[in-house]
């Protein structure tokens, strides 16, 4: 009889094709996806070493980091150098055999929203990029995680990667959702209750009755920031709301495969006595809108609450780490964050760009225009989610709004020297980083959930989402 | 890759958690696919005074005390953030061969490992003094890591030692490549594909011919 397991420890078992003592296995890789910022590099690297793509079949491209996302776009970036990435990533990929989504194809966008769309991103598939926000895919059920360039090379190479067993975490998250709270705001309080490092490198399963009732759309909100947790990779046991997403997908399991692979996928989930490590509760039905006050996703208040003081926090490096961080958004101690103005309001990312998304900030935005002032921005995750978006007329709303509509891509999630706010622009943002100059030289980000960068939006200051959707 | 064994020189105090790999190496700054270039681009939003390439002189690195800096010692969750394996070829570099906090994001720290620099582990009370020590004028802020007996001496002589799993201490100490490691276990990659495709075939079937059906 075999000892319970989790669910990762089931994956983990299914991929390991070596033990090379220190408790690290060598796991097959089931799918490798590429992008045009660091693949052409990984591709580069293989042909210099005089070694071989081992399967090609089972890589796949995307163009979403670097590319332009205005409307009527072409292959020229703002971002300079953008011209040897995009050329060095499609040489490479042609010459390897390997498909990629250009920017012609119907079917691109950022690497983690179109795997799912796709059907490439499945339940129990071993899954990485070079990407730290591949996490994202454990939404689906796959065991994905982010890698450099050099451990690219390796799974290219090999199909194939080195990885030290994880401690097991579960983050269940119990009760319902008040109307107005998300996904977005379940993950950022909880990095906000645990710390940017909470996470210890585990592989973390979340789950309880939030997570169950959620949609695919969501659990990747919450896997995506499983990195900004500080956790290896995030994963959702998978279940009758994964398995209807994936049906009829061009890249899910086709025929008889699809019952094999569903009656496989049935089996992973953690058995009810499987030991975990750390295990952290949160009342769901307690929780509000939640936003970033400071240059850490850890530096999170619920949208109605004082920021914090640095003098509560418990050692010296953590109380100057506040202040830094202070100084650098100029969010005042003590005061909430509601009613702070802001100059520009950015709904995109990994995080937050999918049609759910678009359809919560649709929501608030219908009938109502953006602040005076206000840039706002809609990039849809996927060329298949804006098109989704337009055959809703969701468009029509964001554009009726003031907000720009674009082409899909990572967009204004990061500033690589092209696209940006402009200076020392507060910004609230659906994506999942708010580092110092993240989104641009001086730009201070807050980071929130599509709900409440639309309410904010429209208030022309930090607002909260709950108000408008009463009304 | 570089093998490390021991490294002693001035050590670099960064005493702020969650230092993420955007400020060790910002974006703006990778507009080439080369691997080299980096070490004059690391952390230049601190290092520079905005917009221009002029030193800024509160940044730690600009300080004549820490000039030529081999180790850096900073908090929680050092390198935290975007995979960009740029940020360690910045450190590496730049000359930064060791990094000292209490803890790293994960990708960072894989990173870190395949390009031969350190990331040591010390408790956060440890770090505070050594970062104490780094800190106060009348010590100068030498240090020692020995990755041999996996210890590290602080400017004040204090001696700590660490753990690292012995696979990555080996490679770093070997300077070893894993990809040809993990090339040379061809056969059991192969043996495995071949009895995972009887049990899950359908992650071996041709993605393209399932593609071209829906097009």
């Amino acid at each position: 009889m075999t000892a319970p397991r989790t669910l990762v420890e089931k994956i983990w078992a299914a991929h390991a094709v070596a033990e090379l003592g220190d408790a690290t296995d060598l796991l097959h890789i089931d799918r490798i996806f590429l992008h045009e910022r660091s693949g052409g590099r990984m591709l580069q690297g293989l042909a210099e070493a005089g070694r071989k793509v081992f399967d090609p079949a089972m890589v796949l491209g995307t163009l979403d980091h670097i590319i332009d996302t205005n409307p009527g776009r072409t292959d020229a970036t703002k971002f300079p150098g953008g011209a040897e990435f995009i050329a060095a990533f499609r040489d490479g990929a042609r010459a390897a055999g390997i498909r990629v989504f250009d920017l012609d194809d119907p079917a691109q966008g950022i690497a983690h929203v179109i795997a799912p769309e796709l059907g490439s991103a499945q339940p129990g598939l071993t899954m990485v990029c070079g990407d730290s926000h591949t996490c994202t895919l454990g939404g689906m059920g796959a065991l994905a995680w982010g890698i450099g360039v050099t451990q690219g090379e390796h799974a290219l190479a090999t199909q194939c990667l080195p990885a030290g067993r994880p401690k097991q975490m579960r983050v269940r998250f119990d009760g319902a959702l008040a109307d107005g709270v998300t996904a977005k705001d379940m993950v950022l309080h909880l990095i906000r209750t645990h710390g940017a490092r909470g996470g210890d490198g585990c592989a973390l399963e979340y789950a309880g009755s939030a997570v169950e009732a959620m949609s695919c759309a969501g659990r990747m909100t919450l896997c995506n920031m499983a990195v900004e947790f500080g956790a290896w990779t995030g994963i959702v046991a998978p279940d009758e709301t994964t398995i209807a997403y994936l049906a009829g997908r061009p890249y899910a399991p086709q025929r008889a495969d699809w019952d094999a692979a569903v009656a496989w996928w049935r089996t992973l989930r953690s058995d009810g006595d499987a030991r975990f490590d750390r295990e952290i509760v949160i009342n769901a039905a307690g929780l509000s809108p939640s936003v970033t006050w400071g240059t850490s996703s850890e530096q999170t208040v619920g949208v109605d609450e004082p920021v914090p003081a640095p003098g509560g926090f418990a050692d010296a490096v953590a109380r100057a780490s506040a202040e830094k961080a202070l100084a650098y958004t100029g969010a005042e101690p003590g005061r909430p964050l509601a009613g702070l103005s802001i100059d520009a309001a950015f709904i995109g990312s990994c995080a937050n760009s999918r049609i759910e998304d678009l359809r919560d900030a649709a929501r608030v935005l219908a009938g109502r225009k953006v602040a005076a002032g206000v840039t706002a921005i809609c990039v849809p995750g996927s060329t298949p989610v804006k098109r989704q978006a337009e055959a809703e007329g969701l468009d029509r709303i964001f554009k009726a709004a003031g907000f720009q509509w674009r082409e899909a891509g990572c967009s204004l999630c990061f500033y690589n020297g092209g696209d940006s706010f402009g200076s020392a622009r507060r910004v609230i943002s659906s994506t999942n980083r708010n580092f110092e100059n993240r989104q641009g030289p001086g730009v201070r980000t807050h980071l929130a959930s599509p709900l409440t960068v639309a309410a904010s939006a429209v208030a022309g200051a930090i607002a909260d989402p709950r108000a408008l959707l009463r009304r | 890759m570089e093998p490390f064994r021991r490294i002693a020189g001035t050590s670099a105090p960064m005493p702020i958690d969650n230092v993420d790999t955007d400020a060790i190496i910002p974006s703006k700054e990778t507009q080439s696919t080369a691997r080299t270039g980096y070490g004059e681009k690391l952390f230049a939003n601190w290092r520079y005074l905005p917009g221009t390439r002029a030193p800024n002189p509160d940044f730690v690195l600009n300080n004549p005390r820490y000039a030529g800096a081999q180790l850096l010692v900073a908090g929680r969750n050092f390198g935290c953030g975007s995979s960009r394996e740029a940020a360690v070829w910045a450190l590496s570099q730049f000359g930064v061969r060791a990094v000292i906090a209490e803890s790293y994001g994960a990708i960072f720290r894989n990173n870190c490992i395949r390009n031969g620099v350190l990331p040591a582990v010390l408790p956060i009370a440890a770090v505070e003094q050594v970062l104490a020590e780094l800190a106060d004028g009348a010590i100068a802020p030498q240090m020692a890591v020995d990755l041999e007996t996996c210890t590290i001496v602080s400017p004040s002589g204090a001696v700590f030692g660490f753990q690292i799993g012995s696979l990555e201490r080996e490679m770093l100490m070997q300077g070893a490549d894993e990809i040809e490691l993990t090339l040379m276990k061809r056969p059991l990659i192969e043996a495995f594909r071949a009895r995972d495709q009887a049990l899950r075939p359908w992650v071996y079937a041709s993605q393209e011919a399932t593609h071209a059906q829906d097009h």
